[in-house]
């Protein structure tokens, strides 16, 4: 019987048998456990007793809870201050990069080391940068320069951009060297083209850099925005009993879920969560895709 | 009809029987598992007494498993119900509430460690850990709080070096002397270092609040009742040290133990297990007393890690376990957990010697213990929070004290409420 197929047969069950590998081991570690939190976001389970079937209590729970409202905001908080200035940040350097012509491997690697840093030293550092005076760096500079001191991370309204900082300058390396792959493919005849046809630097950078660069920021937007949807180390390590304070400010969602499962051991309701972040990181994915990827 | 030397011979015989079939059994080697967080000093002091153990049981093997302290709850909760992870288990006492609902634990077995005796001669915070008349855990150590002082800020602001505050009066005026600011008033060493998050809400809640008269909860532990003027002056009293008396500053060098360690807190509030860290930092001159008294008043928290037998524990693996939950609980083993970690013995007797009583820095703590509570924490992590939140409320954004205890009640009597 086995003789009987043909090649094209045999390649295809070949080729299925190598396959079948990952995809069983891809349901088992991520797929099924996905669906699994889905089921146990129904549930109240505190790991080690029986789960009980609560039914959408969780989520009832959720919408009544203000603490979860806080983190929510707080999470597209870091959304929104994250994204446009972490990219644009990036463009700009990488823009400048590629017009240097000495050093530029050097400076490269300096801007893409604190990208390969440990986020939980980075953190501590950054903590300690944020320091009242005399011991703090930052707030040494604002006294030298005749400012006053700022409390930073003890304070309910500076504590999430300070906790954001690090976070952008982390990013920073991988989108520097991401923007200048793309600057690099764009091909250079165009710039010829322009050039000879009398096109200054600005109107180069509107009709050919940025619209060629869409594929690109299409990529960054959406692993960025999935970056600052998800920042958690930061959070937990900038912040007394890694609980996101003060008072809450800087608690992100994922955060939150972190405490709730493996501190409060309340796996139904961190499971709740875990399918709402599901749900925001699914519709800004395809949003991010219809608004950006199309319109070639 | 067995005739009564017929009855004899058959008991011999079964006796005979049981002690030939037991003795194969007795030579076959058990392995049991034991975890613990890691901690430098209670790791080392574990491995010395498994060592014991295993030169006086030759046939018992312990392996000693370390888990980092962040998913230590988590791991064992984990491993135990799938059959797997330790045999004995070290957990914080606030824990035992989870833990008995998951029926993690087996009851000791009350032949060996007998309730009554036990009771006498522990420390009676050990209570917590008996339900329905059988104890579930025991601990090695229990710990208290105490005040640590630094010697060489005392001297540098012309204080007695030797005589540490002995009031809450006398506290805020040695904090005041030896708060250091520099020319733009920015404080460069605190009077005391401070930090909720650390053991002060402990301090707070079992100190604070019961030495102006109040109590934290109902002696049910099922009524938050912190809401009182009494308490609400306990707590002033702590806010004040930041908002009025100014000789600390919240995260001032991070946390408590940091500043402390720097030599930049010329006071703080901690427990027994901190002196090991204390005692490695070069150029430290500290020393300890006991918590500062109130109108004569003093109240304490104490705390403490036990040893339980899980329920992944059957047949020879439990009859192990027992012995070396047996072992690790002896006067001995507290001995030298206390010399290892800086922890005090769980029995009576062995605190109250005059060796420990009257040892110059385990000796505060011990008195200590004689006027603590253990607060019966449900949910220990989510109870802190609402301490941390509570001070911030009223430090940051400066809200009256009565204002933020009574969100913090409310928050805690909902937690409270879901204890079975």
């Amino acid at each position: 019987m086995a003789a009987r197929l043909t090649l094209a047969q045999k390649q295809s069950v070949w080729a299925w048998g190598f396959l079948a590998v990952p995809l069983g081991y891809f349901a088992l570690v991520r797929f099924w456990p996905a669906v699994d939190g889905f089921f146990l976001s129904l549930t109240r389970w505190n790991l080690v007793g029986p789960r009980v079937f609560v039914g959408i209590e969780n989520y009832r729970r959720l919408v009544g809870d203000p603490v979860f409202w806080q983190v929510l905001g707080n999470t597209f908080w870091y959304l929104l201050l994250g994204l446009p200035i972490s990219l644009g940040l990036a463009f700009v350097i990488a823009y400048h990069l590629d017009r240097v012509r000495y050093g530029q491997g050097l400076i490269r690697a300096l801007y893409f080391v604190p990208h390969l840093t440990t986020a939980t030293a980075m953190a501590w550092v950054w903590r300690w940068f944020y320091q009242p005076p005399p011991v703090g760096v930052f707030n040494g500079w604002l006294v030298w320069l005749g400012f006053s001191a700022q409390p930073f991370l003890r304070s309910t309204s500076q504590a999430l951009p300070a906790v954001l900082a690090p976070a952008i300058w982390a990013a920073l390396g991988f989108q520097v060297v991401i923007f200048l792959a793309g600057i690099r493919a764009i091909p250079r005849s165009y710039y010829e083209a322009a050039e000879i046809d009398g096109a200054g630097s600005w109107q180069i950078l509107r009709a050919i850099t940025l619209p060629l660069l869409r594929p690109t920021f299409v990529f960054l937007f959406i692993t960025t925005s999935i970056g600052f949807l998800r920042i958690f180390d930061y959070v937990y390590n900038m912040t007394p009993g890694g609980e996101g304070g003060p008072l809450n400010a800087t608690r992100p969602l994922v955060l939150n879920i972190y405490q709730t499962a493996f501190a409060r051991m309340d796996m139904g309701y961190a499971s709740a969560q875990t399918v709402v972040l599901f749900a925001i990181l699914l519709i800004l994915s395809l949003l991010q895709l219809r608004l950006l990827g199309e319109r070639k | 009809m067995l005739g009564r030397r017929n009855l004899l011979g058959v008991a011999v015989g079964t006796a005979a029987g049981t002690i030939l079939a037991t003795a194969p059994a007795r030579a076959q080697p058990v392995e049991i598992e034991y975890w613990q967080y890691t901690f430098k000093e209670r790791v080392e002091a574990m491995d010395e007494l498994i060592k014991r153990f295993q030169a006086a049981n030759p046939d018992i093997t312990v392996r000693h498993v370390t888990v980092p302290y962040d998913n230590y709850r988590t791991r064992i909760a984990a491993a135990v119900p799938a059959g797997e992870g330790p045999d004995v288990v070290q957990l914080y006492y606030g824990w035992l509430d989870a833990f008995m609902q998951a029926k993690l634990l087996q009851p000791l077995p009350k032949t060996v460690f007998d309730p009554a005796t036990i009771d006498r001669e522990f420390f009676p915070i050990v209570g917590n850990m008996k339900i329905d008349g059988a104890y579930y855990a025991l601990p090695t150590a229990v710990r208290a709080l105490a005040l640590f002082w630094n010697k060489k800020l005392f001297k540098e602001a012309g204080l007695d070096p030797q005589k540490p505050p002995a009031t809450l009066e006398e506290l805020i005026t040695v904090a005041k002397a030896t708060t250091k600011r520099d020319g733009s008033g920015n404080m460069v060493s605190e009077g005391i270092a401070l930090d909720v998050a650390g053991q002060d809400l402990h301090w707070i809640r079992e100190g604070l609040i019961r030495q102006f008269g109040g109590a934290p909860f109902s002696p049910d532990g099922r009524k938050v009742t912190y809401t009182t003027p009494e308490a609400v002056a306990g707590v002033t009293w702590y806010t004040n040290l930041v908002t009025q008396e100014k000789v600390s500053e919240m995260g001032f060098m991070t946390d408590q133990v940091t500043a402390f360690k720097a030599g930049r807190a010329a006071l703080t509030v901690d427990g027994s297990f901190r002196l090991g860290a204390f005692d490695t930092q070069r150029g430290l001159d500290y020393a300890v007393t006991e918590l500062p008294a109130y109108n004569g008043k003093r109240s304490n928290f104490a705390s403490y890690w036990v040893n339980g037998i899980t329920s992944k524990a059957k047949g020879p693996k439990f009859d192990a376990a027992v012995k070396f939950l047996q072992f690790v609980t002896t006067e001995e083993a507290m001995k030298l957990w206390m010399e290892k970690v800086g922890e005090l013995p769980a029995r009576v007797a062995l605190a109250h010697t005059d060796a420990v009583k009257n040892h110059p820095k385990y000796g505060p703590f011990v008195r200590g213990l004689d006027y603590a509570v253990a607060t019966d924490f449900v949910d220990e992590s989510a109870q802190r929070k609402i301490m941390m939140d509570m001070v911030d409320r009223v430090v940051i954004q400066k809200m009256p004290v009565a204002q933020s205890l009574a969100i913090a009640a409310t928050e805690e009597q909902k937690i409270l409420d879901t204890r079975k």
